[in-house]
């Protein structure tokens, strides 16, 4: 699992049966100081998210157990929202959002 | 998911059976700007998908051998699950 944000979304029309219906979010995910690492993905929503919130998201087999499990092409899906960038704690005494306001 | 560009295909007659009237798409990896990486990947396509779509692709064995082969457990570690119609960015 790892922290990512929503950054947009995508619309897909034509696609596999399974996945009528669900939410198409792209995240960027971050680390521990929840600054950008990586090439955006797109994931599944099983929790609700939208653009702009905090979230975590699940890899591989495991992404479609929210879903029905056999049926579910997926290998990224956002299972949890994090409160506020403020409830991340990383080790150092600051806070993530200290830390990514200190770097501006 | 990944979002990829389908830039063309793979014709190959000797191939693992499962892979047997499966269409294998020549991918390349996009941003969500729509700027081309470096990651080439090949898929099998399930949704139709033609060189110049943008696409979905899943890189999860069991999803991608079930969405392009309608089974599991066939040696697919990529398949292509939707066409992109528009990307909305915050």
């Amino acid at each position: 699992m790892q922290l990512a944000r929503v950054i947009g979304t995508v619309v897909a029309t034509i696609k596999n049966e399974a996945l009528e219906g669900r939410k198409l979010l792209i995240v960027q995910t971050l680390n521990k100081d929840l600054q950008p690492n990586g090439k955006p993905l797109v994931a599944i929503d099983a929790v609700g998210a939208g653009v702009g919130e905090l979230v975590f998201w699940c890899r591989g087999k495991e992404a479609s157990f929210p879903f029905k499990r056999e049926d579910t092409p997926t290998d990224c899906t956002i299972i949890g929202i994090v409160d506020s960038d403020a409830h991340v704690t990383n080790g150092s005494t600051k806070t993530a959002r200290q830390v990514m306001d200190d770097s501006r | 998911m990944i979002l990829a560009k389908v830039v063309g295909n793979v014709v190959a007659s000797q191939k693992n059976q499962r892979y047997d009237n499966a269409r294998i798409m020549l991918c390349q990896q996009i941003t969500p700007e729509g700027e081309e990486t470096a990651y080439t990947v090949l898929a099998l396509d399930s949704v139709d998908s033609g060189v110049g779509d943008t696409v979905l692709i899943v890189q999860e064995g069991w999803g991608a051998s079930t969405a392009a082969t309608g089974k599991p457990q066939a040696a697919i570690d990529s398949a292509i699950v939707g066409v992109v119609d528009r990307i909305d960015l915050a």
